[in-house]
């Protein structure tokens, strides 16, 4: 080979670096390894992650949802998993098929016109969507209730930055965005507001009045509901949502310590070429047959460049796949179940803590499968307690919420058990 | 025989199901007991009615429409799709790894922080860094946290009259994006004759107003950017930063450091340089690096080690924030780490001579054909263009990829760099046999003989496809991005 290049060594193909700037030496990371030694390795690693084996009742935006032996499968598939971004149509027909189908599921479940292949997760997805929002109606202040998840709001205060928008935060009232306190930030400069429903607190929003002001206001509303909830919730669409965001971690993938997670984005038709990331479309070949495509791509930064919606290129496919094969699972009755579910249980454990001596519901809010505890004592040593017994007990809501230092927050998905949820019940009035 | 796949929807039928729950346990009362009727969904979404079987057909079915690197060559330029090893799929599974709540107590996933904070000693020593975030989801991503480190960092100087970000017109499609992004103006430096950066427009063109400059070393024509040096003193003499876009990490492992060559931030592609896979668009991940000066803007939180337990640190006060949420796309980072310690750095530095070697040897076999823009050795990757092919017979670079389809390999990138007319750039990886590399050499050769002998064969490809050319101008005029029921 190094003759038919025309070199003596591999080292004279490097000739042109300038001398100064050669590595010389080794590289200070640990030698080779065969593979059996890295799977052993990797699973000692792996163990001392003992919150794998614990009960699990943190939510707060990740979620311990059940993932399907048939999403294993499909993703495992490597024809999916070794694939590129589906820039060449003819033989990428499975990884655009696929995400047409996502695209149409997600607009089942949030009542949108229209759905991207997907985003980093959900917080960079409502990030995004306030730029949307703002380049539409050329206001340069988004509001952000203070309901919605700490993490999304930093998220998006990051990204507002760079577009020299103003985000700014909507107060909370009883574990829902204040009415008097929106009404009061209305204005005709704001072009958005974000809301999460259900809440980062678990409740539900008082969604018709708030939609209410902010459209009277001229303002876009934005959504970031929970997937999952959607099979039982009316669509936010119904209440006059615009663009719905979410985090798909829910819809089959794993809790991964944080990530890879899936942003939902969606939107009514007339935000549709303004959306960032990539789209896939329905068309015909050459031969009369139908076929999917990236599509509307001079949205994109590979065609426009610095004019472009997004900056984004390498999503979160995989992780759509993932929802895609998980809501063909669960289909049109699973989700509505699976949803019934979480809300059942979880309201048979927060009625137990309710009347746990010392222990209270923050509020009387409805909620969906996630509500917040007033504790007798700190909720950090509540969770630090019940560590101890394997569980895994919630959210201390004093983390982002100095205003509610008493409170935890507890999340329900189908996996956990009846037995479980009376350990915790068990656990809890133990330390009141 | 490759047959289309309906969609799921239209194999669904009423009534069947896939899906199984635990048993309730708990009392059932009706779903209107805890919610507002007006709430609840009256319609319900039409999602497919399949059972498990129809399920997993259909997956497997569609499946087989795809080209992978597990099927055959992918020589997609700067994407660097290289195989990837089973065991970082097998790993990245572990329930210790997959199972664990971003908020779990510390005390119960210190194997998760101790492998990212061992996988930010990495990037550092690689990189030649000070400190590493592994936050951003993306490349892209890790270039806006860039640009936003960039622009904290002035801010706190009260350098506030920096206002543009200068981008080689070679450069990825993200860099002006996340530029823009990120609040700068893009002013955009033109190429040299040796297709690196024109220095004396460079000299031009910086003042007092740049924030820094985004480059790609090697670039995306594959060169290694010999002035380099040079770069290094006219941005930083002008009070700029040097932005890295890891990209083309892929060419210099062991051999050259970002942060030798006097780039102040970077980020690395871990999809790319190590193998993790692309997972057909995503997930990726796009750790940042800076040095030290630039430490105080990092994205919250990192991990540290207090020599008995790792835990994560949030104590950064004028950091940037967060790009996402938690710490970044944790499983894609398994992945890359079960890499990194399976080669080691001896085979991390036989990477990039492998890939370079390839690069070069297909480069070499193809040029009696193909036009080489810029007679140099190359890195990782090179840029050719067809233009004698052109010229005599019509045919474009998208006819030639198009035929390659018929030969079971996925083409390069198309018409990327800009800078170069019908461009076509290769990158082979260093995962790939001479057999591998002669056969696409032989492929393109013979794609070009034949477009003297048949154009039109060229213009009709791809032939035995299981889908052909697709009207995507139609696609774009009259949108379909959905399914609907009642079109069926």
């Amino acid at each position: 080979m190094l003759k038919a290049i025309g070199v003596a060594s591999i080292e004279d193909l490097f000739s042109d670096i300038p001398p100064a700037l050669r590595f010389k030496g080794q590289l200070d990371v640990p030698e080779a390894m065969s593979e059996w030694e890295i799977l052993k390795l990797m699973k000692e690693l792996a163990c001392k992650d003992d919150a794998a084996r614990y009960t699990n009742f943190i939510g707060a935006g990740a979620y311990d949802h059940y993932v399907p032996s048939v999403v294993h499968y499909v993703l495992a598939r490597s024809e999916f998993y070794t694939a590129y971004t589906p820039y060449q149509p003819e033989v990428s027909q499975a990884v655009l098929q696929s995400i047409f189908e996502y695209q149409t599921m997600i607009c089942e479940l949030t009542g949108m016109d229209a759905g991207n292949a997907s985003m980093y997760d959900g917080p960079s997805a409502v990030a995004e969507s306030v730029t949307i929002a703002s380049g539409l109606t050329r206001r340069k202040k988004a509001l952000v209730s203070r309901t919605v998840h700490p993490e999304t709001r930093v998220v998006t205060r990051t990204y507002a930055a760079g577009h020299e928008i103003d985000a700014l935060e909507v107060p909370m009232e009883n574990g829902v965005t204040s009415l008097s306190g929106l009404e009061k930030m209305l204005s005709q400069d704001v072009a958005c507001l974000v809301i999460q429903e259900p809440n980062f607190l678990g409740n539900i929003e008082p969604v018709d009045e708030i939609s209410e002001k902010v459209r009277a206001a001229g303002a876009t509303l934005i959504v970031q509901a929970n997937p999952i909830s959607l099979g039982l919730l009316r669509t936010p669409a119904e209440y006059g949502a615009e663009i719905v965001v979410g985090e798909g971690q829910v819809l089959g993938n794993p809790m991964g310590f944080g990530g890879p997670y899936l942003g939902v984005l969606a939107v009514k038709d007339k935000y549709l070429r303004r959306m960032p990331g990539r789209l896939v479309g329905m068309t015909n070949d050459n031969r009369g047959q139908r076929g999917f495509v990236l599509t509307l791509q001079t949205r994109e930064q590979h065609i426009r460049r610095e004019k472009a919606t997004s900056n984004i290129c390498s999503n979160e496919a995989l992780n759509a796949l993932a929802a895609t094969v998980y809501l063909s699972w669960l289909g049109k009755q699973g989700v509505k179940d699976l949803a019934g579910q979480c809300l059942k249980k979880a309201h048979y454990l927060a009625d137990g803590i309710s009347h746990l001596k010392g222990y209270s519901l923050a509020w009387k809010t409805p909620f969906f499968n996630e509500f917040a505890v007033k504790c007798p004592l700190e909720p950090e040593k509540v969770v630090k307690s019940l560590v101890g017994k394997k569980i895994l007990a919630g959210y201390p809501l004093g983390r982002a919420y100095p205003e509610l230092k008493d409170c935890l927050l507890v999340a329900v998905t189908e996996k956990r058990t009846k037995k479980e949820m009376d350990e915790l019940l068990e656990g809890l009035e133990g330390l009141a | 025989m490759m047959r289309l796949e309906p969609l799921i929807f239209e194999v669904s039928s009423p009534g069947r199901k896939a899906y199984s729950l635990p048993e309730l346990e708990v009392p059932d009362k009706p779903v209107e007991s805890f919610l507002p009727k007006k709430e609840l969904r009256t319609t319900a979404p039409e999602l497919p009615e399949v059972s498990e079987v129809d399920l997993v057909r259909h997956f497997t079915r569609l499946s087989q429409l795809n080209h992978g690197v597990d099927i055959g060559f992918y020589p997609l330029g700067s994407c660097t799709m290289k195989y990837s090893p089973k065991i970082n799929e097998e790993v990245a599974n572990l329930p210790g790894f997959a199972d664990i709540h971003p908020y779990a107590p510390e005390e119960t996933v210190q194997g998760a922080l101790q492998l990212m904070y061992e996988m930010q000693e990495y990037m550092c020593e690689i990189g030649g860094m000070d400190e590493f975030s592994l936050q951003p989801a993306a490349g892209a991503h890790g270039e806006l946290t860039g640009i936003n480190i960039i622009h904290a960092y002035h801010r706190a100087r009260h350098d506030d009259k920096r206002t543009k970000i200068l981008i080689p017109d070679a450069a990825h499609g993200t860099n002006p994006a996340s530029t823009v992004l990120g609040g700068f103006q893009t002013v955009t430096v033109p190429s040299d004759s040796r297709g690196g950066v024109d220095i004396a427009a460079l000299e031009r063109i910086t003042d007092e107003t740049v924030a820094g400059l985004m480059l790609t070393n090697p670039n995306t024509l594959g060169l290694f950017d010999e002035n380099i040096e040079k770069i290094d003193k006219i941005v930083h003499a002008k009070g700029g930063l040097l932005y890295y876009d890891g990209a083309n990490a892929n060419g210099i492992l062991g051999i050259c450091r970002p942060g030798d060559m006097g780039f102040d931030v970077m980020h690395f592609n871990l999809h790319k340089t190590f193998s993790t896979p692309h997972g057909g668009g995503g997930p990726g991940s796009g750790p940042v690096g800076v040095k030290k000066r630039l430490s105080p803007f990092l994205p919250v939180p990192t991990v540290k080690f207090d020599g008995k337990k790792y835990h994560l640190d949030y104590d950064r006060p004028q950091s940037i924030g967060q790009m996402k949420s938690f710490y970044g796309n944790f499983l894609v980072i398994v992945k890359a780490y079960a890499y990194i310690r399976s080669i080691g750095p001896d085979g991390l530095r036989k990477v990039s001579e492998d890939a370079v070697l390839n690069a070069n040897y297909v480069l070499r076999r193809i040029t009696e054909y193909y036009d080489l823009p810029y007679d140099r050795h190359y890195k990782h990757e090179f840029v050719v263009s067809p233009q004698r092919i052109k010229r005599d017979t019509g045919c474009h670079t998208m006819d030639i990829s198009k035929r390659l389809l018929d030969y079971g390999v996925h083409p390069p990138t198309n018409y990327f760099p800009m800078i170069v007319d019908e461009a076509i750039m290769v990158e082979p990886t260093e995962t790939e046999s001479k057999e591998t590399l002669d056969f696409f050499a032989d492929a393109m050769i013979e794609i070009a003989k034949e477009a003297y002998r048949d154009p039109q064969s060229l213009h009709d490809a791809p032939h035995n496809t299981v889908v052909g050319r697709l009207d995507e101008a139609g696609a774009a005029k009259n949108p379909r991005v959905r399914w609907r029921k009642e079109s069926q």
